[in-house]
């Protein structure tokens, strides 16, 4: 009977971390950015663990405000949050839903990093960037207009086939 | 959150009583991280060692920052202000590993607004102010090339805190070298007026780079946790080669900065500018003490 309830609070504070939205991205949950590690109930704690995306994302004091506040309006009121460091997030982390719904926002996602991990990172010196599709269009003939952007995790591009200029969440 | 104007957002009293805007509010960065000082290893060297990373991050995210709304263009601005920040994540991470790796439990703040020049343990590359974006450039190129071959192998330090901050640090300033080694290219190998900038840019940088591979006390002492400085020279030579021989430059052959009786940035010893730096990154603090926003 218990165990039954604990499980049931589980699968509640679960539900209500995941669903938490990004603020920089908030067409993603936490769970779609693949930021949120964990999720434990003990009796009426819940600790949530997640993964900051960059070392200065200053977003992440608000993720957590934002997760506490939400379990505690959902009637957990003992909520502890940490961070967890090892592994670091990556892009691979965003789930196919949330891939699927930062093109829908016209923001291309990702590509799966495929160099090989370890060593000594290799200097690109592609002055163009990775090849993106356009979110809006399709068309590979895009060109990279800033290595950075608005936010720490995209960079800025343009498509020279429909003319849009458009976002790209970076590999890292 | 979802707020009609802004106003509204900022006076937002909220649950937990402090944060009264976006990104405000900042919290312990290793709230829930095991910070146990691995068995063997000296808790007072690892908070030195960490305070001389994390200085060289604040320091240059610092000096970054004063190029705000000085950039040559809105895209390079952002893309300063980007690298600035995630500098000044990784400084933030190191500073509060120093105060939990010595049991003094000293803050990042405490460390950031509450040290004289002297006890600053940053590199003297990164404080020198960048007389024009070619002197920025190459003072980007040489601090992230050295600081991205140092990271790539803190990985493997045997302190799991300073392995993890390493890692996440590897991806940023692999990006930070790409960004310096762009620019290099395209003004070394730009107009004549460009390349001739571009040259006096790598003679201002030149004379602070025998610093960054001399091994300190600490990091000798360290062994295993630390990172040799020394054995970084030959990655960091070649990487510098490969972008100036794409740049059609030459790196330019000129003497050392010395420092004062063999004491340099590791030993607290600065230049002039580092004086006039903390006057500018610690005023708030001074005037308003204990002051959180």
């Amino acid at each position: 009977m218990v165990k039954t309830l604990d499980r049931a609070m589980l699968v509640r504070a679960r539900q209500v971390a995941q669903s938490v939205p990004d603020p920089e991205l908030p067409m993603l949950t936490l769970a779609d950015l693949g930021i949120l590690r964990d999720v434990a109930v003990t009796g009426t704690r819940v600790v949530v663990s997640l993964t900051p995306t960059y070392s200065g994302c200053p977003a992440i004091a608000e993720i957590r405000a934002e997760v506490a506040s939400r379990l505690g309006a959902a009637g957990f009121a003992d909520v502890e949050v940490r961070t967890v460091l090892s592994p670091p997030w990556t892009s691979d982390f965003i789930s196919p839903e949330g891939r699927r719904k930062l093109a829908e926002a016209g923001i291309a996602p990702p590509r799966s990093r495929s160099e090989s991990s370890g060593g000594v990172i290799p200097l690109t010196l592609f002055a163009r960037g990775p090849r993106v599709d356009c979110p809006v269009c399709g068309s590979a003939d895009t060109v990279r207009t800033a290595a950075f952007s608005g936010t720490a995790c995209k960079d800025l591009y343009r498509c020279r086939a429909c003319a849009e200029p458009f976002e790209h969440v970076k590999e890292i | 959150m979802g707020f009609d104007n802004a106003y509204e957002a900022i006076s937002e009293e909220s649950d937990s009583g402090h944060r009264w805007a976006f990104g405000t509010g900042f919290t312990d960065p290793l709230a829930g991280v095991d910070t146990r000082v691995p068995a063997g290893v000296d808790g007072a060297d690892l908070a030195k060692y960490c305070l001389m990373l994390g200085d060289d991050a604040l320091i240059m995210s610092h000096r970054l920052q004063q190029w705000l709304a000085r950039a040559p263009e809105l895209e390079e601005e952002t893309a300063l202000a980007n690298i600035a920040l995630d500098l000044l994540g990784q400084a933030r991470l190191l500073l509060t590993r120093a105060g939990t790796a010595d049991g003094s439990k000293r803050t990042e703040d405490d460390y950031a607004f509450g040290r004289t020049e002297r006890e600053f343990r940053n590199v003297r590359i990164a404080e020198v102010a960048d007389g024009d974006f070619a002197g920025l450039v190459a003072r980007l190129l040489v601090f992230s090339t050295w600081r991205l071959a140092l990271l790539v192998r803190l990985q493997g330090s045997a302190d799991p805190v300073l392995a993890a901050v390493a890692a996440q640090g590897v991806k940023e300033i692999a990006y930070h070298r790409d960004y310096a080694a762009q620019w290099v290219i395209r003004l070394g190998d730009g107009t004549g007026y460009s390349r001739q900038r571009m040259e006096a840019g790598l003679v201002t940088v030149a004379p602070l780079v025998a610093e960054l591979f001399a091994p300190s006390a600490v990091e000798e002492r360290l062994a295993g946790v630390a990172v040799n400085p020394a054995q970084l020279r030959p990655e960091f030579d070649a990487v510098l080669a490969e972008v100036l021989a794409e740049a059609g430059l030459e790196w330019p052959e000129v003497a050392g900065l010395a420092g004062v009786s063999g004491q340099a940035g590791r030993d607290g010893v600065h230049t002039e500018e580092m004086g006039y730096l903390l006057a500018e990154l610690q005023s708030v603090a001074r005037v308003m003490p204990g002051a959180t926003w």
